[in-house]
């Protein structure tokens, strides 16, 4: 086939969309939209990057502000939340071999973040709209600096995500229990607790004979125990939404209410629970499940210690739940405690269950070896790198001690937050796309190995090189969330940028391919109806 | 009391020595994992060593560090401290009001500094001539942010926000406006 004929129908014209089912069809759309806001990020991220290196005169600073504001809700929201749930909605079903309980409300979770992303975007692209992810009481509500109307398109927009988000949760939850028309019926509580890992935490009190089967597998029993906290938090966003409306929508009509009626300790408090049920709960439950399926399928074997996994996994609930202090380690009105207990303790806790999830996964791949260094292998191992480089930066920073002097700075944002979502978690998931790749697509070919190799080193090397160049600059004293404008961290800022450029270059390979892979009407076929029966997965002749 | 400079001296070689290991690790997996050769099961005892290490790792961790960087413990018990001298602080409208145009502290001297905001949630942070950090804290409004903070040599140092209050904010910067001079 010659190039033209490979753009238009894919890589030997393997993929064929009227042969997907609704449901792979689905998984596809979150995909592609996911991908989409991912470029959204990785495109704002480098104007960050080269605004840092000298701030652009064709953006004013309050524009990068709002790029800066956008920048992770698109990629967590946008992106992640796309790709997960679309995975998710897929694997769950998959996984316990019965339908999704609903197909329509999986599809309109699908269009509301995707709406809801958009309009959020726009709103902070046309009307600067800059209080960043965090909302610090009161600048949401500061219309000195920021026009009301577009807070309110704003918190708009994140409201319609959690919309989504609500749906996600409740569909997923409802296929682990419900019992499909014409089945027997099925056991939803003991399904509910097996999901919640009170089996698994009872079989490790048992002898080998006296334990129980599990009626969920550990995959499942992982995206059921992150969607609790996926659920906490959306619960907190839409509180914290509709707070900020009511003084947005006041002011718009003539009544400004007291800022200091909220106390800003109280809600710094309330946001960084729920705030942290995303950072420090679901992606690292959802993370410890993905890397648990990824090495079974990998390695056709089932997991290294499963029980202790599946007792990690709900104690990593509880520790999401206690966590939240070590981003007030710097507020000293916060409770000594508090700032000890919460901040320091709990949170030591996640080097141990993210650590377990590190050890099992790669004792599980040991045990099969030896493997082919497949993609899903090799971003798998990447994934893992990800999080054993930015978990023990988490630690340090979550010390009374260091955290005097980490506290806001690049170091923050470089090797903790940068090295965990865009390795960590971005490898993990291009991991899981890779060897879903071809059950979702009823076997497409991707079009160029070369083209994979090139991205997981561009993106792996890129990830480490950025998060490190910018945690060098944070040691010397680089702050975050602030514009430098005499090149004072230069050489540190250019090197990250050219490990940015790495990771943007990575990511066009990335899309190239699949987009080589399925065709140009490949694409296009995604987004048209499946004339077949929306409670099949994969059709029967994929199986 | 040792310079903050020393501590992150000391985290710097302690996370390279780390990721080097850790990187090197993966890259002996990745390796490995793949050579032809019988398939291994791996210990229950190796893993049960590895969850101690990590237990042992996560706890000593802060007890270390509590007794070895001097400002740690203070902070904590800084209420019970007599300090030499205090500062009273107002930031409003993206501005630092000082007490005097200069803060002047005596080297070994405990400084406090009080800091109140009257509108937005501020950073207060102290910077070197070259732009590295000396300490941060968060200004909330509402309630006394306070630090207590001991100088062990002389020098010249900024006064910058570290925390994100709206575009005006960015440059929240007071130069050289503490002075730490010897007794």
């Amino acid at each position: 086939m010659n190039f033209k004929e490979t753009f238009m129908n894919g890589e030997q014209g393997l993929f064929k969309p009227s042969t997907l089912t609704p449901m792979q069809k689905l998984v596809l759309r979150f995909v592609v939209i996911g991908l989409i806001y991912y470029g959204f990020a990785v495109i704002e991220g480098m104007i960050m990057r080269i605004y840092q290196i000298s701030p652009i005169a064709a953006i004013p600073d309050y524009q990068y502000f709002a790029i800066l504001t956008a920048h992770p809700l698109v990629g967590i929201f946008g992106s992640t939340y796309s790709i997960v749930f679309g995975a998710f909605l897929f694997l769950v079903p998959f996984l316990m071999k019965k339908p999704l309980w609903s197909f329509k409300l999986a599809n309109w979770t699908c269009i509301l973040i995707g709406v809801g992303t958009m309009i959020f975007w726009l709103a902070g692209f046309i009307t600067h709209y800059a209080p960043l992810y965090t909302l610090y009481w009161p600048l949401p509500a500061d219309f000195s600096q920021f026009n009301p109307l577009g807070g309110t398109i704003f918190v708009a927009g994140i409201a319609i995500v959690m919309l989504g988000t609500v749906f996600f949760v409740i569909n997923i939850f409802k296929t682990i229990v419900y019992t499909p028309e014409g089945w027997e019926k099925q056991p939803s509580k003991a399904l509910f607790l097996s999901a919640m890992g009170l089996s698994g935490m009872t079989n490790m009190f048992r002898k080998k004979e006296n334990q129980k089967e599990h009626l969920v597998s550990l995959p499942v029993a992982a995206i059921a125990r992150g969607t609790v906290d996926t659920a906490l938090n959306a619960g907190i966003i839409l509180f914290t939404g509709v707070l900020i409306l009511v003084y947005l929508i006041s002011h718009q009509l003539g009544f400004d209410l007291k800022n200091s009626a909220v106390d800003a300790l109280l809600y710094k408090n309330w946001f960084w629970w729920g705030l942290d049920l995303i950072a420090d709960g679901l992606v690292l439950i959802f993370v410890a499940g993905t890397w648990y399926l990824l090495a079974m399928l990998i390695t056709g074997r089932s997991l290294f210690m499963q029980n202790i996994a599946r007792a990690a996994l709900l104690l990593e609930l509880v520790v999401s739940w206690t966590v939240w202090s070590h981003h007030l380690m710097s507020d000293q009105a916060q409770p000594g405690f508090l700032k000890v207990a919460s901040g320091e303790m709990v949170t030591a806790f996640e080097l141990i269950t993210q650590g377990l999830a590190f050890f099992i996964t790669l004792a599980t791949l040991w045990s099969a070896r030896p493997l082919k260094m497949t993609n899903p292998l090799k971003f798998l191992l990447g994934g893992l790198l990800g999080f054993g480089l930015a978990v023990p930066a988490g630690i340090m920073q979550a010390d009374l001690g260091l955290n005097r002097i980490l506290h806001n700075t690049q170091w923050i944002i470089g090797p903790h937050v940068h090295v965990a979502i865009l390795v960590g978690l971005t490898m993990t998931l291009y991991s899981a796309i890779y060897i879903l790749f071809p059950i979702v697509t009823n076997g497409a070919k991707l079009y160029s190995q070369k083209l994979a190799n090139f991205h997981f080193w561009a993106h792996l090397i890129g990830g480490i090189g950025m998060g490190a160049f910018m945690g060098m600059a944070g040691l010397k004293g680089m702050l975050r969330r602030t514009i430098y404008l005499n090149g004072e961290f230069n050489l540190y800022m250019i090197l990250a940028g050219i490990c940015g450029g790495l990771l943007l270059l990575a990511f066009l390979a990335f899309f190239y391919n699949i987009v080589m892979s399925v065709g140009l009407k490949g694409v296009i076929g995604i987004f048209t109806p499946s004339k077949l029966d929306v409670k099949i997965l994969v059709p029967e002749a994929e199986k | 009391m040792v310079d903050s400079q020393v501590v992150l001296n000391g985290q710097t070689f302690a996370y390279t020595f780390y990721a080097l290991a850790i990187i090197l690790l993966m890259l002996w997996f990745g390796y490995n994992v793949t050579k032809s050769g019988k398939a291994s099961k791996v210990s229950s005892a190796l893993f049960y060593s590895f969850v101690t290490l990590l237990v042992v790792l996560g706890v000593s961790l802060h007890i270390v560090t509590y007794n070895t960087i001097p400002w740690a413990s203070m902070d904590l018990n800084r209420k019970e401290i007599k300090a030499d001298k205090t500062f009273e602080i107002t930031v409003e409208n993206h501005k630092f009001i000082l007490p005097s145009e200069k803060l002047v502290i005596n080297v070994n001297d405990k400084a406090m500094f009080n800091v109140r905001s009257n509108d937005l949630t501020y950073g207060f942070g102290l910077f070197r001539s070259d732009n590295s950090m000396v300490f941060q804290m968060q200004v909330v409004p509402g309630h006394l942010n306070d630090i207590l903070w001991q100088f062990d040599k002389p020098g010249v140092y900024t006064i910058r926000s570290t925390e994100y209050s709206g575009p005006k904010g960015a440059q929240m910067i007071l130069k050289d406006v503490v002075e730490v001079i010897a007794n």
